[in-house]
């Protein structure tokens, strides 16, 4: 109980510093919140900073993730916003980019099958790569992500679940970090009034949001490219931000606005929520 | 349990004519089997060759080979041994038991089991008449008396089943069989009400543990059939033991003299099976699969031990055996070079696991089918087998997901070829902000009739908080003959 206090309190006080420091170009150049990092990372039994990222090549988002990217060997949880938290349309794009970006195979966990292949093509992440494992509820299908995790010859193992414990992802964030391989907990309920629960605490190493924005405004009449809202709502070691961008093109990359591009939206303040 | 009438697997001949078999009983030669053909002209078994021969002139007759039959029977024994079920015997002396517990699920139910087994028997040109009962003898009746070409008995309903059976259903010694007939028994339930000891007195202890045997009163345990080319190891225990660390300790063992005599025969194991003798005559199976060969006595002993929470111990089991029922050559192989090439991922471990915990339908890779209609454009493949390579055509944006079947929504829209101006889904009215389309899909006229003309015409629309759904109108909107004209939505963008 000792130890975790301290721990918190270190973390705020890293926050602090950065709050103060935040006009710096690189957090890491400052020794001493170096040292500390270092320090929470001791507490945390993590044996060391971590090893690698996969940067989302936004400037305007990697900068703000701790680290520089998504946390390689470590769990992750996305949910939909809205509908989003029924359907998982849009986080399923979202992880589907991601783990388009990973080299290797990957493992996707369900309890009812209703990805639909091609959708997850455009997104990047071609059939080949994907072994798709149905099992019958959510403790099966967690069992299934802690194996994929395990095996270590994945590039990434995805589990479509409605209830993640602190226990649990315990468990899998210690596997995925085992051996390296990212897991990516895809928070989806089966009701609209479910995703109370998402405010519980788990061990993921970041909590995200992805819902579904207006698409981007053709000349024409048409739909054009998805827009979506990610919102970080957690961060281990970071702060929480949220973000408009555009949906995963054909190869997992995600994509600026015009508006946000064109820099009008970073002089206001760097939230990139922009309203007509 | 069931039972399979071979009707001369090898009706090579002309399978238009009709073929008897026939043997030779004294002077006489007598019909032993007809083929559908020859029933339907009113030859039947038991009948003298020169009367069949008289009724259809052009009649094939061949002689009847008992020892062939045996041994293509076995044949069978062991096809349906790999595929179905781990107890498997043969029911002389034209049939087969299946002791179907803890098999018929993985088949989904003891119905389904049936229809795939006669489907794929079928398939292979065997007709056969399967029954599931409580009993080996009440499977064996009803097999033979009642299936058309299937029945599956409710638990617990053997004696109503039965009772209107004709007494041979009960595997009766011949002698038997006449003396009751002459005493004016003509079924089962006739001898049902009967005082017993006068029975036995007359016929001998067999007519009333025939009768217990079928009615599921006294044990009747199969004795499974275990050729000699079939790798099995096992190991008698002089005391039962129930313990699961003992279980794991003792299935570790089995499974290293398993390999060693894999390795030495230079094959690899794709299925095996943990028979657990309990000692009330219980055999408890565990069957796992694997999705390339292997001997590696570690993970076919980690795939065992996963199960291990599945059997149920009883009073102790005092014999356990494993064996090797599907076998592949497996030779040693070059590693790839690490300096050259990166080592591809050996998965295989990980799809087993995978597949004995969900089961091996619940484990696959999807690919492509060329189908303009969405629902058949994917299918699943197995979950190792070789990459695809080609994808779907990417010109139109696709949903993220599909829902399992087409949902009916309330639109207004225009005809012939508008988006909805508003979709009412699930209780909810959207109206739409923006809209792409049409994307016209035909039916495939050569899957279905009905899809001669059919038409759907998909819609990628948004509504004013951004949602992006895929709907379709079943017609063109023009001719009422290409579909009803009602609106559905099929999926959910990202």
């Amino acid at each position: 109980m000792g130890i975790k206090g301290t721990k918190q309190e270190l973390n705020l006080f890293v926050l602090n510093l950065i709050g103060a420091v935040s006009l710096m170009p690189s957090r890491s150049s400052n020794p001493a919140i170096a040292a500390l990092r270092q320090q929470i990372a001791r507490m945390e039994g993590d044996g060391g900073p971590i090893r690698s990222m996969l940067p989302f090549r936004l400037p305007e988002l990697d900068r703000r993730l701790p680290g520089g990217g998504l946390a390689l060997g470590c769990l992750h949880e996305v949910a939909g916003g809205g509908n989003g938290a029924v359907d998982g349309a849009a986080a399923s794009s979202f992880v589907a980019g991601i783990a388009a970006r990973l080299p290797g195979p990957v493992l996707w966990c369900v309890t009812e099958a209703d990805l639909f292949a091609p959708g997850l093509e455009q997104a990047g992440l071609g059939p080949d790569r994907v072994i798709h494992v149905e099992a019958g509820d959510d403790v099966s299908v967690l069992a299934c992500m802690e194996e994929g995790l395990r095996h270590g010859g994945l590039g990434a193992v995805v589990a479509e679940v409605a209830r993640l414990s602190m226990t649990a992802s315990r468990r899998l964030h210690l596997a995925a970090k085992g051996s390296g391989t990212t897991g990516i907990a895809l928070r989806r309920w089966r009701r609209q009034q479910d995703p109370c629960d998402f405010g519980q605490p788990t061990a993921a190493m970041t909590r995200w949001r992805v819902s579904v924005l207006p698409s981007a405004p053709l000349p024409v009449p048409g739909v054009g490219r998805a827009r979506w809202l990610v919102e970080l709502i957690r961060a281990r070691a970071g702060e929480s931000f949220d973000l408009e961008l555009e949906a995963c093109d054909g190869t997992g990359h995600l994509g600026l606005p015009a508006t946000l591009a064109s820099g009008s939206a970073q002089a206001a303040g760097g939230r990139g929520r922009t309203f007509a | 349990m069931d039972r399979l009438r071979r009707q001369a697997g090898e009706v090579a001949p002309s399978p238009e004519a009709p073929l008897v078999l026939a043997v030779r009983v004294g002077n006489l030669r007598l019909v032993t089997a007809a083929c559908s053909l020859a029933q339907d002209l009113g030859l039947s078994v038991g009948m003298p060759v020169s009367k069949a021969q008289a009724m259809v002139p052009d009649l094939q007759v061949l002689p009847h080979d008992p020892q062939a039959d045996a041994t293509s029977l076995e044949r069978l024994a062991l096809w349906v041994l790999q595929r179905v079920s781990p107890i498997v015997a043969v029911d002389p002396l034209d049939g087969l038991v299946i002791d179907s517990t803890g098999a018929d699920h993985l088949h989904g139910g003891e119905a389904a089991l049936l229809e795939t087994l006669l489907g794929r028997l079928v398939m292979s040109g065997v007709t056969a008449r399967a029954a599931i009962a409580d009993s080996w003898g009440a499977a064996h009746a009803l097999a033979r008396h009642r299936a058309d070409p299937m029945h599956v008995a409710e638990p617990g309903m053997a004696e109503t089943l039965l009772a209107p059976l004709p007494l041979s259903a009960l595997r009766l010694p011949p002698a038997t069989l006449a003396g009751l007939h002459t005493l004016g028994f003509a079924c089962i339930g006739d001898l049902l009400g009967q005082p017993r000891a006068p029975l036995t007195r007359r016929f001998g202890p067999e007519l009333c543990r025939r009768l217990d045997q079928a009615l599921g009163h006294a044990a009747e345990p199969i004795e499974p059939l275990r050729p000699p080319e079939l790798v099995e190891v096992r190991r008698s225990f002089a005391e039962p033991i129930a313990a699961a660390e003992t279980i794991v300790r003792y299935i570790g063992k089995l499974v290293a003299q398993l390999c060693a005599v894999l390795e030495e025969r230079g094959l690899g194991a794709r299925r095996l099976d943990l028979l657990c003798w309990r000692i009330d005559a219980h055999v408890q199976t565990v069957r796992v699969g694997l999705a390339r060969p292997q001997r590696d006595p570690q993970r076919l002993t980690r795939l065992l031990c996963e199960k291990i929470e599945t059997i149920s111990p009883g009073y102790g089991i005092e014999i356990l055996s494993l064996t090797a029922v599907t076998v592949e050559p497996l030779e040693a192989r070059q590693m790839a070079s690490r300096l050259l090439e990166e080592p591809v991922p050996d998965l295989s471990a990980l799809v087993d696991v995978l597949a004995n915990r969900v089961g091996v339908r619940g484990v696959y890779r999807l690919a492509p089918v060329p189908s303009d209609v969405p629902e058949r454009s994917v299918t699943r493949i197995a979950a190792l087998s070789e990459p695809v390579g080609a994808g779907w055509p990417g010109h139109w944006p696709r949903p993220a997901r599909l829902l399992p079947r087409p949902e009916p929504i309330e639109t207004l829209a225009l005809l012939p070829d508008h988006p909805p101006v508003w979709i009412s889904w699930r209780g909810i009215r959207r109206k739409v902000a923006r809209a792409d389309g049409p994307e016209r899909v035909f039916g495939e006229w050569w899957k279905r009739d009905a899809e001669r003309i059919a038409v759907r015409d998909y819609f990628r629309i948004e509504d004013e908080a951004g949602e992006r759904f895929w709907v379709f109108r079943a017609g063109d909107g023009e001719n009422a003959d290409t579909g009803s004209h009602r609106w559905f939505l099929h999926g959910v963008f990202g």
